[in-house]
């Protein structure tokens, strides 16, 4: 199966006051066509700085330093400018977290869709109309003509989301990058959200990104997980492998911090912090906060294959063994 | 799908156009309906002079000179028996007109710099915002004294000169919103679907700084008819014979010591009032478009 996106060893820093913070460091991941991909981490692992380097829409003081970003087989990082603003929108398009505000609260939400249709789609602007009640009708709001008049502030958050995701799904993109899409919204909205990107997705074709810190998220609708610490992707598996199985001590440490709700066993917090990203030790930077932790962890991190298409990068893995 | 309720319409706040709720929190407040009003007033009568007004402004009458406000001439006429009323009218025409074209291209000259400097930010903002220094380096009326004594006294070159001295006022403050805005949610994701960046600044972006404008554009008119009519009292404006406030009241301020009060006095009312109108019209949008104030 041939990739839709291989991100590999992407790398992006930033300049700042305080010295260089190396956000992102050598970075990897692959998504397949229409398959759904959760990128997890916490505050700060450098989940959006990856998503915002995928679309080339990193400024400075960010910089990338290296890696290959392709999107079937062409080197995004190699586009001119002009042919990354023809690939954003209509091969790749995303949903921001907080919907109200990703929505220019001076056009009414029917026209920003429009103007997407007529610049990507070559629609003329009676059809655009048209399509545009329909892409409303599509992700579930009523009144999709009243709707289209209005504006930002005038609709709910959840519609607000809704009404990105059809922005973001009018042009048939290829891939949707979805960053904590439901962060703000409640749980049951939450949920209809989630659904309704799946159930997109799928009708579409698109393939989605779903950055998120909640693995709850990610059991609900991904694919395969990629997990990031401090700036470093550090564990690739098929979702049930990353819940049944997880091989990173960073990974393990996390499904263990969830709190449980049946109490079955204690809610175990991660022992120390996420190290500074402006001088991060060398090697794997979970090294310090990692009960497995020996001398070559602070020279190279290897990757290994521990299951079919589930990859761990992490010294310990392959030398202990690993039982539930 | 089958999973999705969809949304039930009244989610949302009622519809209420943007204007209505302007005109609803603006008349309530009296000071501001009065000023609101004034400048109805002025701009309709200037606009209806020819009509409405029974004499000519310009036409001399022998006969008639220096008479005091009387029921045939309301508020008097001047050493050349014009009536004084109808002159004050017309000269409405000259300094509403003068100080909305300058006001009119003030506001594109600068959102236009200010947008793209914000934006952009880098050296392009160094070398804009250098520029809008110097502009404010000098004390604007004596700029404007010197681009109009320099252009010569046309109407044009007096709106070019007022322009040019308030170019800073917007650009500056649209850079300041632009800065703020840049980083906006809403403009990272017009950047995220491919828009080209001048359409980013000046469709997506730029509407959005108008709130502050607004109130900056109604108070900088009040400021540009002080400025046409101060050019025109020390002649460096708008030239007799054609009725302007300023000049009118130059003219007046020659007959104070012998009595003649009504020359000077009325054209100079006719200032206050428009120049506070317009002050106190700003300070009431000012009000009503505060961010804090939505939803009251």
């Amino acid at each position: 199966m041939s990739d839709l996106l291989a991100v590999s060893d992407l790398t992006v820093h930033f300049d700042t006051d305080e010295g260089v913070v190396q956000a992102v460091d050598g970075a990897t991941l692959r998504i397949a066509p229409g398959e759904v991909v959760g990128l997890v981490g916490e505050s700060g692992s450098g989940k959006s700085v990856t998503a915002l380097a995928i679309l080339r829409l990193l400024r400075p003081p960010a910089r990338v330093l290296g890696g290959r970003i392709e999107l079937d087989g062409r080197d995004l990082l190699g586009c001119s400018e002009q042919e990354m603003r023809a690939v954003r929108g209509s091969q790749i398009s995303m949903v921001f977290q907080s919907p109200r505000t990703s929505l220019n609260p001076v056009l009414s939400v029917g026209r920003q869709i429009e103007r997407l249709l007529v610049r990507h789609a070559a629609a003329r602007p009676g059809q655009a109309r048209e399509r545009v009640v329909e892409m409303l009708r599509e992700v579930g709001i009523a009144e999709p003509e009243r709707r289209a008049r209005q504006y930002a502030h005038q609709l709910s958050g959840g519609m607000c989301q809704r009404v990105m995701i059809a922005m973001a799904l009018a042009t048939s993109p290829r891939l949707l990058i979805a960053d904590e899409p439901t962060t703000g919204l409640d749980v049951s909205i939450a949920a209809q959200i989630l659904d309704l990107l799946r159930d997109l997705g799928r009708r579409t074709g698109a393939a989605i990104l779903m950055i998120t810190h909640d693995l709850g998220v990610v059991a609900r609708l991904c694919d395969r997980v990629v997990v990031m610490h401090a700036g470093q992707t550090v564990e690739w598996a098929p979702v049930r492998e990353l819940f049944h199985a997880p091989a990173h001590p960073y990974t393990r440490a996390l499904l263990r911090s969830i709190p449980r709700v049946a109490g079955a066993r204690e809610m175990e917090p991660i022992p120390g912090w996420v190290p500074s990203l402006l001088a991060p030790p060398p090697g794997c930077r979970f090294a310090r906060r990692c009960a497995l932790v020996r001398s070559e962890c602070g020279v190279s991190v290897p990757v290994h294959a521990v299951g079919e298409d589930h990859r761990v990068a992490c010294v310990a893995v392959e030398a202990s063994q690993w039982t539930r | 799908m089958s999973t999705l309720v969809s949304v039930s319409a009244d989610e949302a706040p009622a519809r209420r156009s943007a204007a209505a709720l302007l005109w609803r929190r603006l008349s309530r407040n009296v000071m501001s309906l009065a000023a609101l009003g004034l400048l109805v007033v002025v701009a309709l009568t200037a606009a209806a002079a020819p009509v409405i007004m029974p004499y000519d402004p310009d036409a001399p009458d022998a006969e008639r000179t220096l008479e005091p406000p009387s029921r045939r001439h309301w508020l008097g006429t001047d050493l050349y028996g014009r009536d004084q009323l109808t002159r004050i009218v017309y000269a409405g025409r000259v300094d509403l007109l003068v100080a909305l074209e300058a006001t009119a291209v003030a506001l594109s000259l600068g959102a236009a710099l200010g947008a793209v400097s914000g934006y952009r930010g880098g050296w392009i903002d160094q070398v804009l915002m250098r520029i809008i220094d110097t502009i404010q380096a000098f004390p604007s009326f004596i700029l404007a004294m010197g681009i109009a004594a320099a252009l010569g006294n046309r109407l044009t070159n007096i709106v070019i000169a007022i322009a040019i001295t308030h170019v800073p006022i917007y650009a500056r403050l649209i850079r300041g919103e632009m800065l703020r805005i840049r980083e906006m949610e809403y403009a990272e994701a017009a950047r995220t679907v491919g828009n080209p960046r001048r359409r980013i600044i000046f469709y997506h972006l730029l509407p959005n700084c108008f709130p502050p404008v607004v109130v900056q554009a109604t108070l900088a008119m009040g400021f540009a008819i002080l400025t046409v009519a101060a050019l025109s009292y020390i002649g460096l404006g708008i030239r007799p014979p054609t009725s302007e406030w300023g000049a009118m009241t130059a003219e007046g301020a020659g007959y104070i010591v012998s009595g003649e009060w009504w020359i000077f006095l009325f054209p100079g009312l006719a200032i206050m009032a428009t120049v506070l109108s317009f002050n106190l019209l700003g300070d009431a949008l000012r009000d009503v478009l505060d961010p804090r104030m939505k939803g009251v």
